[in-house]
C-alpha cells in the first residue's frame, strides 16, 4: 500500500513536468502579427495585441505546441495573424516571385558576362581590349587642344 | 517584335499583372447610401449557428461593427442595447458583428455590458473591409429592402440614434 502511494505521489509530482509548455510566448511572439495593429506581436504595445497575448499565453498553459497556438490564432484572427505568407493560394508568390526573380537576375548576369568577354576577346570587337586613340585629322587636332590648354 | 523582346514585353505584363491582382485583392470596398449591405453568411458569436442581414430582410438593421478592446464600443452598447429594446416591436433589429477580435473577449464583453441583441462574428477584419471600415465602432443602418440607409463611422448614442435613425425609419414606416 505505502508503495501504491509512493508511486501516486511520484506521478503527481511528476504531471506538471510531463504538461510543461512546449512553447513559449516569447518563442509565438516574433512569428505572428496582432493584425489590428500591422505589427509582429512582440513590437505591439497596444490594448488589442494585449489581449492577444493573454489568449497566447492561455493557449501555452493549456499545453498547445507553437503549431497549435498559431492554428488556434488563425482560427480567431484569420490568416492575417501569420507573420509569414501561408505558403498556398496568391500568398505563394511571396516565396515564389523573389525566388524567380533571383534565378532570371543569376541567368540574365552570366549571359551579359560571357558576352562582354567574347566580345573582348575578339579583335576590333567591343569592350576596354578593342579601345583605340583617336587617329588622323582626330588626333592632330587632340593634339592642338592639348596644346592650347597646356600650362 | 523579336522573340526576345516578346518575351520581355510579356515578363512586364506579368509582373503588372500580379501587382494589380494583389492591390485589388488588399483593396477596400467603397460604399455608399443606397448600395445593396455587404452581406455573408457568419459564426453567431457563442452560439452554433449562422446568420446574416438577410436573415432580418422586411425589417430594419443597424448593423453595429464593434470589437471587445473598443472603449467607445463599450460605451455604446448599452445605448444599442436599449434602442434595440425599444424599437424592435417598431420593426427595428440591432445585429452587432464583432470584427478583428477573438470570441473569448468578445463574450465576456457582451456579459459584462448586459448586450442581449443578435450578434455574428467575423474571423479577422474580412467584413470591416467589406464595409470600406476604418475602425470600429461603426454603424450602418440598412431597410427592410436590404439596402444601406445610413452609413456612420463611428459610435452612436442616444442624441444620434434618435435625430439621425429613428426619423429615417418613421419616414418609411
Amino acid at each position: 500500500m505505502r508503495l501504491l502511494a509512493a508511486i501516486v505521489a511520484v506521478l503527481a509530482l511528476a504531471s506538471p513536468a510531463l504538461g510543461a509548455p512546449q512553447t513559449s510566448i516569447n518563442d509565438v511572439e516574433g512569428e505572428v502579427m496582432c493584425p489590428i495593429c500591422g505589427t509582429l506581436l512582440e513590437l505591439a504595445e497596444s490594448p488589442q495585441a494585449e489581449r492577444e497575448r493573454v489568449l497566447v499565453k492561455r493557449l501555452i498553459a493549456e499545453g498547445r505546441d507553437k503549431s497549435e497556438v498559431k492554428d488556434a490564432l488563425v482560427a480567431q484572427y484569420g490568416p492575417a495573424v501569420l507573420a509569414l505568407p501561408e505558403g498556398k493560394g496568391f500568398d505563394l508568390s511571396a516565396y515564389l516571385v523573389p525566388a524567380i526573380a533571383f534565378v532570371v537576375a543569376a541567368v540574365a548576369l552570366a549571359f551579359g558576362v560571357a558576352r562582354w568577354r567574347r566580345a573582348s576577346r575578339r579583335p576590333g570587337g567591343e569592350g576596354p581590349a578593342a579601345a583605340k586613340g583617336p587617329s588622323g585629322d582626330d588626333a592632330e587636332r587632340l593634339e592642338r587642344d592639348l596644346a592650347r590648354y597646356d600650362l | 517584335m523579336s522573340a526576345r523582346a516578346f518575351l520581355a514585353f510579356l515578363a512586364v505584363c506579368a509582373v503588372i499583372g500580379l501587382l494589380g491582382f494583389g492591390l485589388l485583392n488588399k483593396g477596400e470596398a467603397k460604399i455608399a447610401v443606397g448600395d445593396p449591405a455587404p452581406d455573408k453568411v457568419l459564426p453567431v458569436l457563442g452560439g452554433s449557428g449562422q446568420g446574416s442581414i438577410a436573415d432580418y430582410r422586411g425589417r430594419w438593421v443597424l448593423v453595429n461593427l464593434w470589437a471587445s478592446w473598443c472603449i467607445p464600443c463599450r460605451e455604446e452598447a448599452p445605448v444599442l442595447d436599449r434602442f434595440a429594446r425599444r424599437y424592435g416591436r417598431r420593426g427595428v433589429t440591432v445585429l452587432g458583428i464583432n470584427v478583428q477580435d477573438n470570441s473569448d473577449d468578445a463574450l465576456a464583453f457582451l456579459r459584462e455590458n448586459d448586450v442581449r441583441y443578435p450578434q455574428l462574428r467575423s474571423i479577422g477584419d474580412e467584413r470591416s473591409a467589406a464595409f470600406g471600415s476604418t475602425g470600429v465602432p461603426e454603424n450602418f443602418l440598412v431597410d427592410p429592402q436590404g439596402r444601406l440607409a445610413l452609413i456612420w463611422r463611428g459610435p452612436v448614442d442616444g442624441e444620434f440614434l434618435r435625430k439621425q435613425v429613428v426619423p429615417i425609419v418613421a419616414a418609411h414606416s
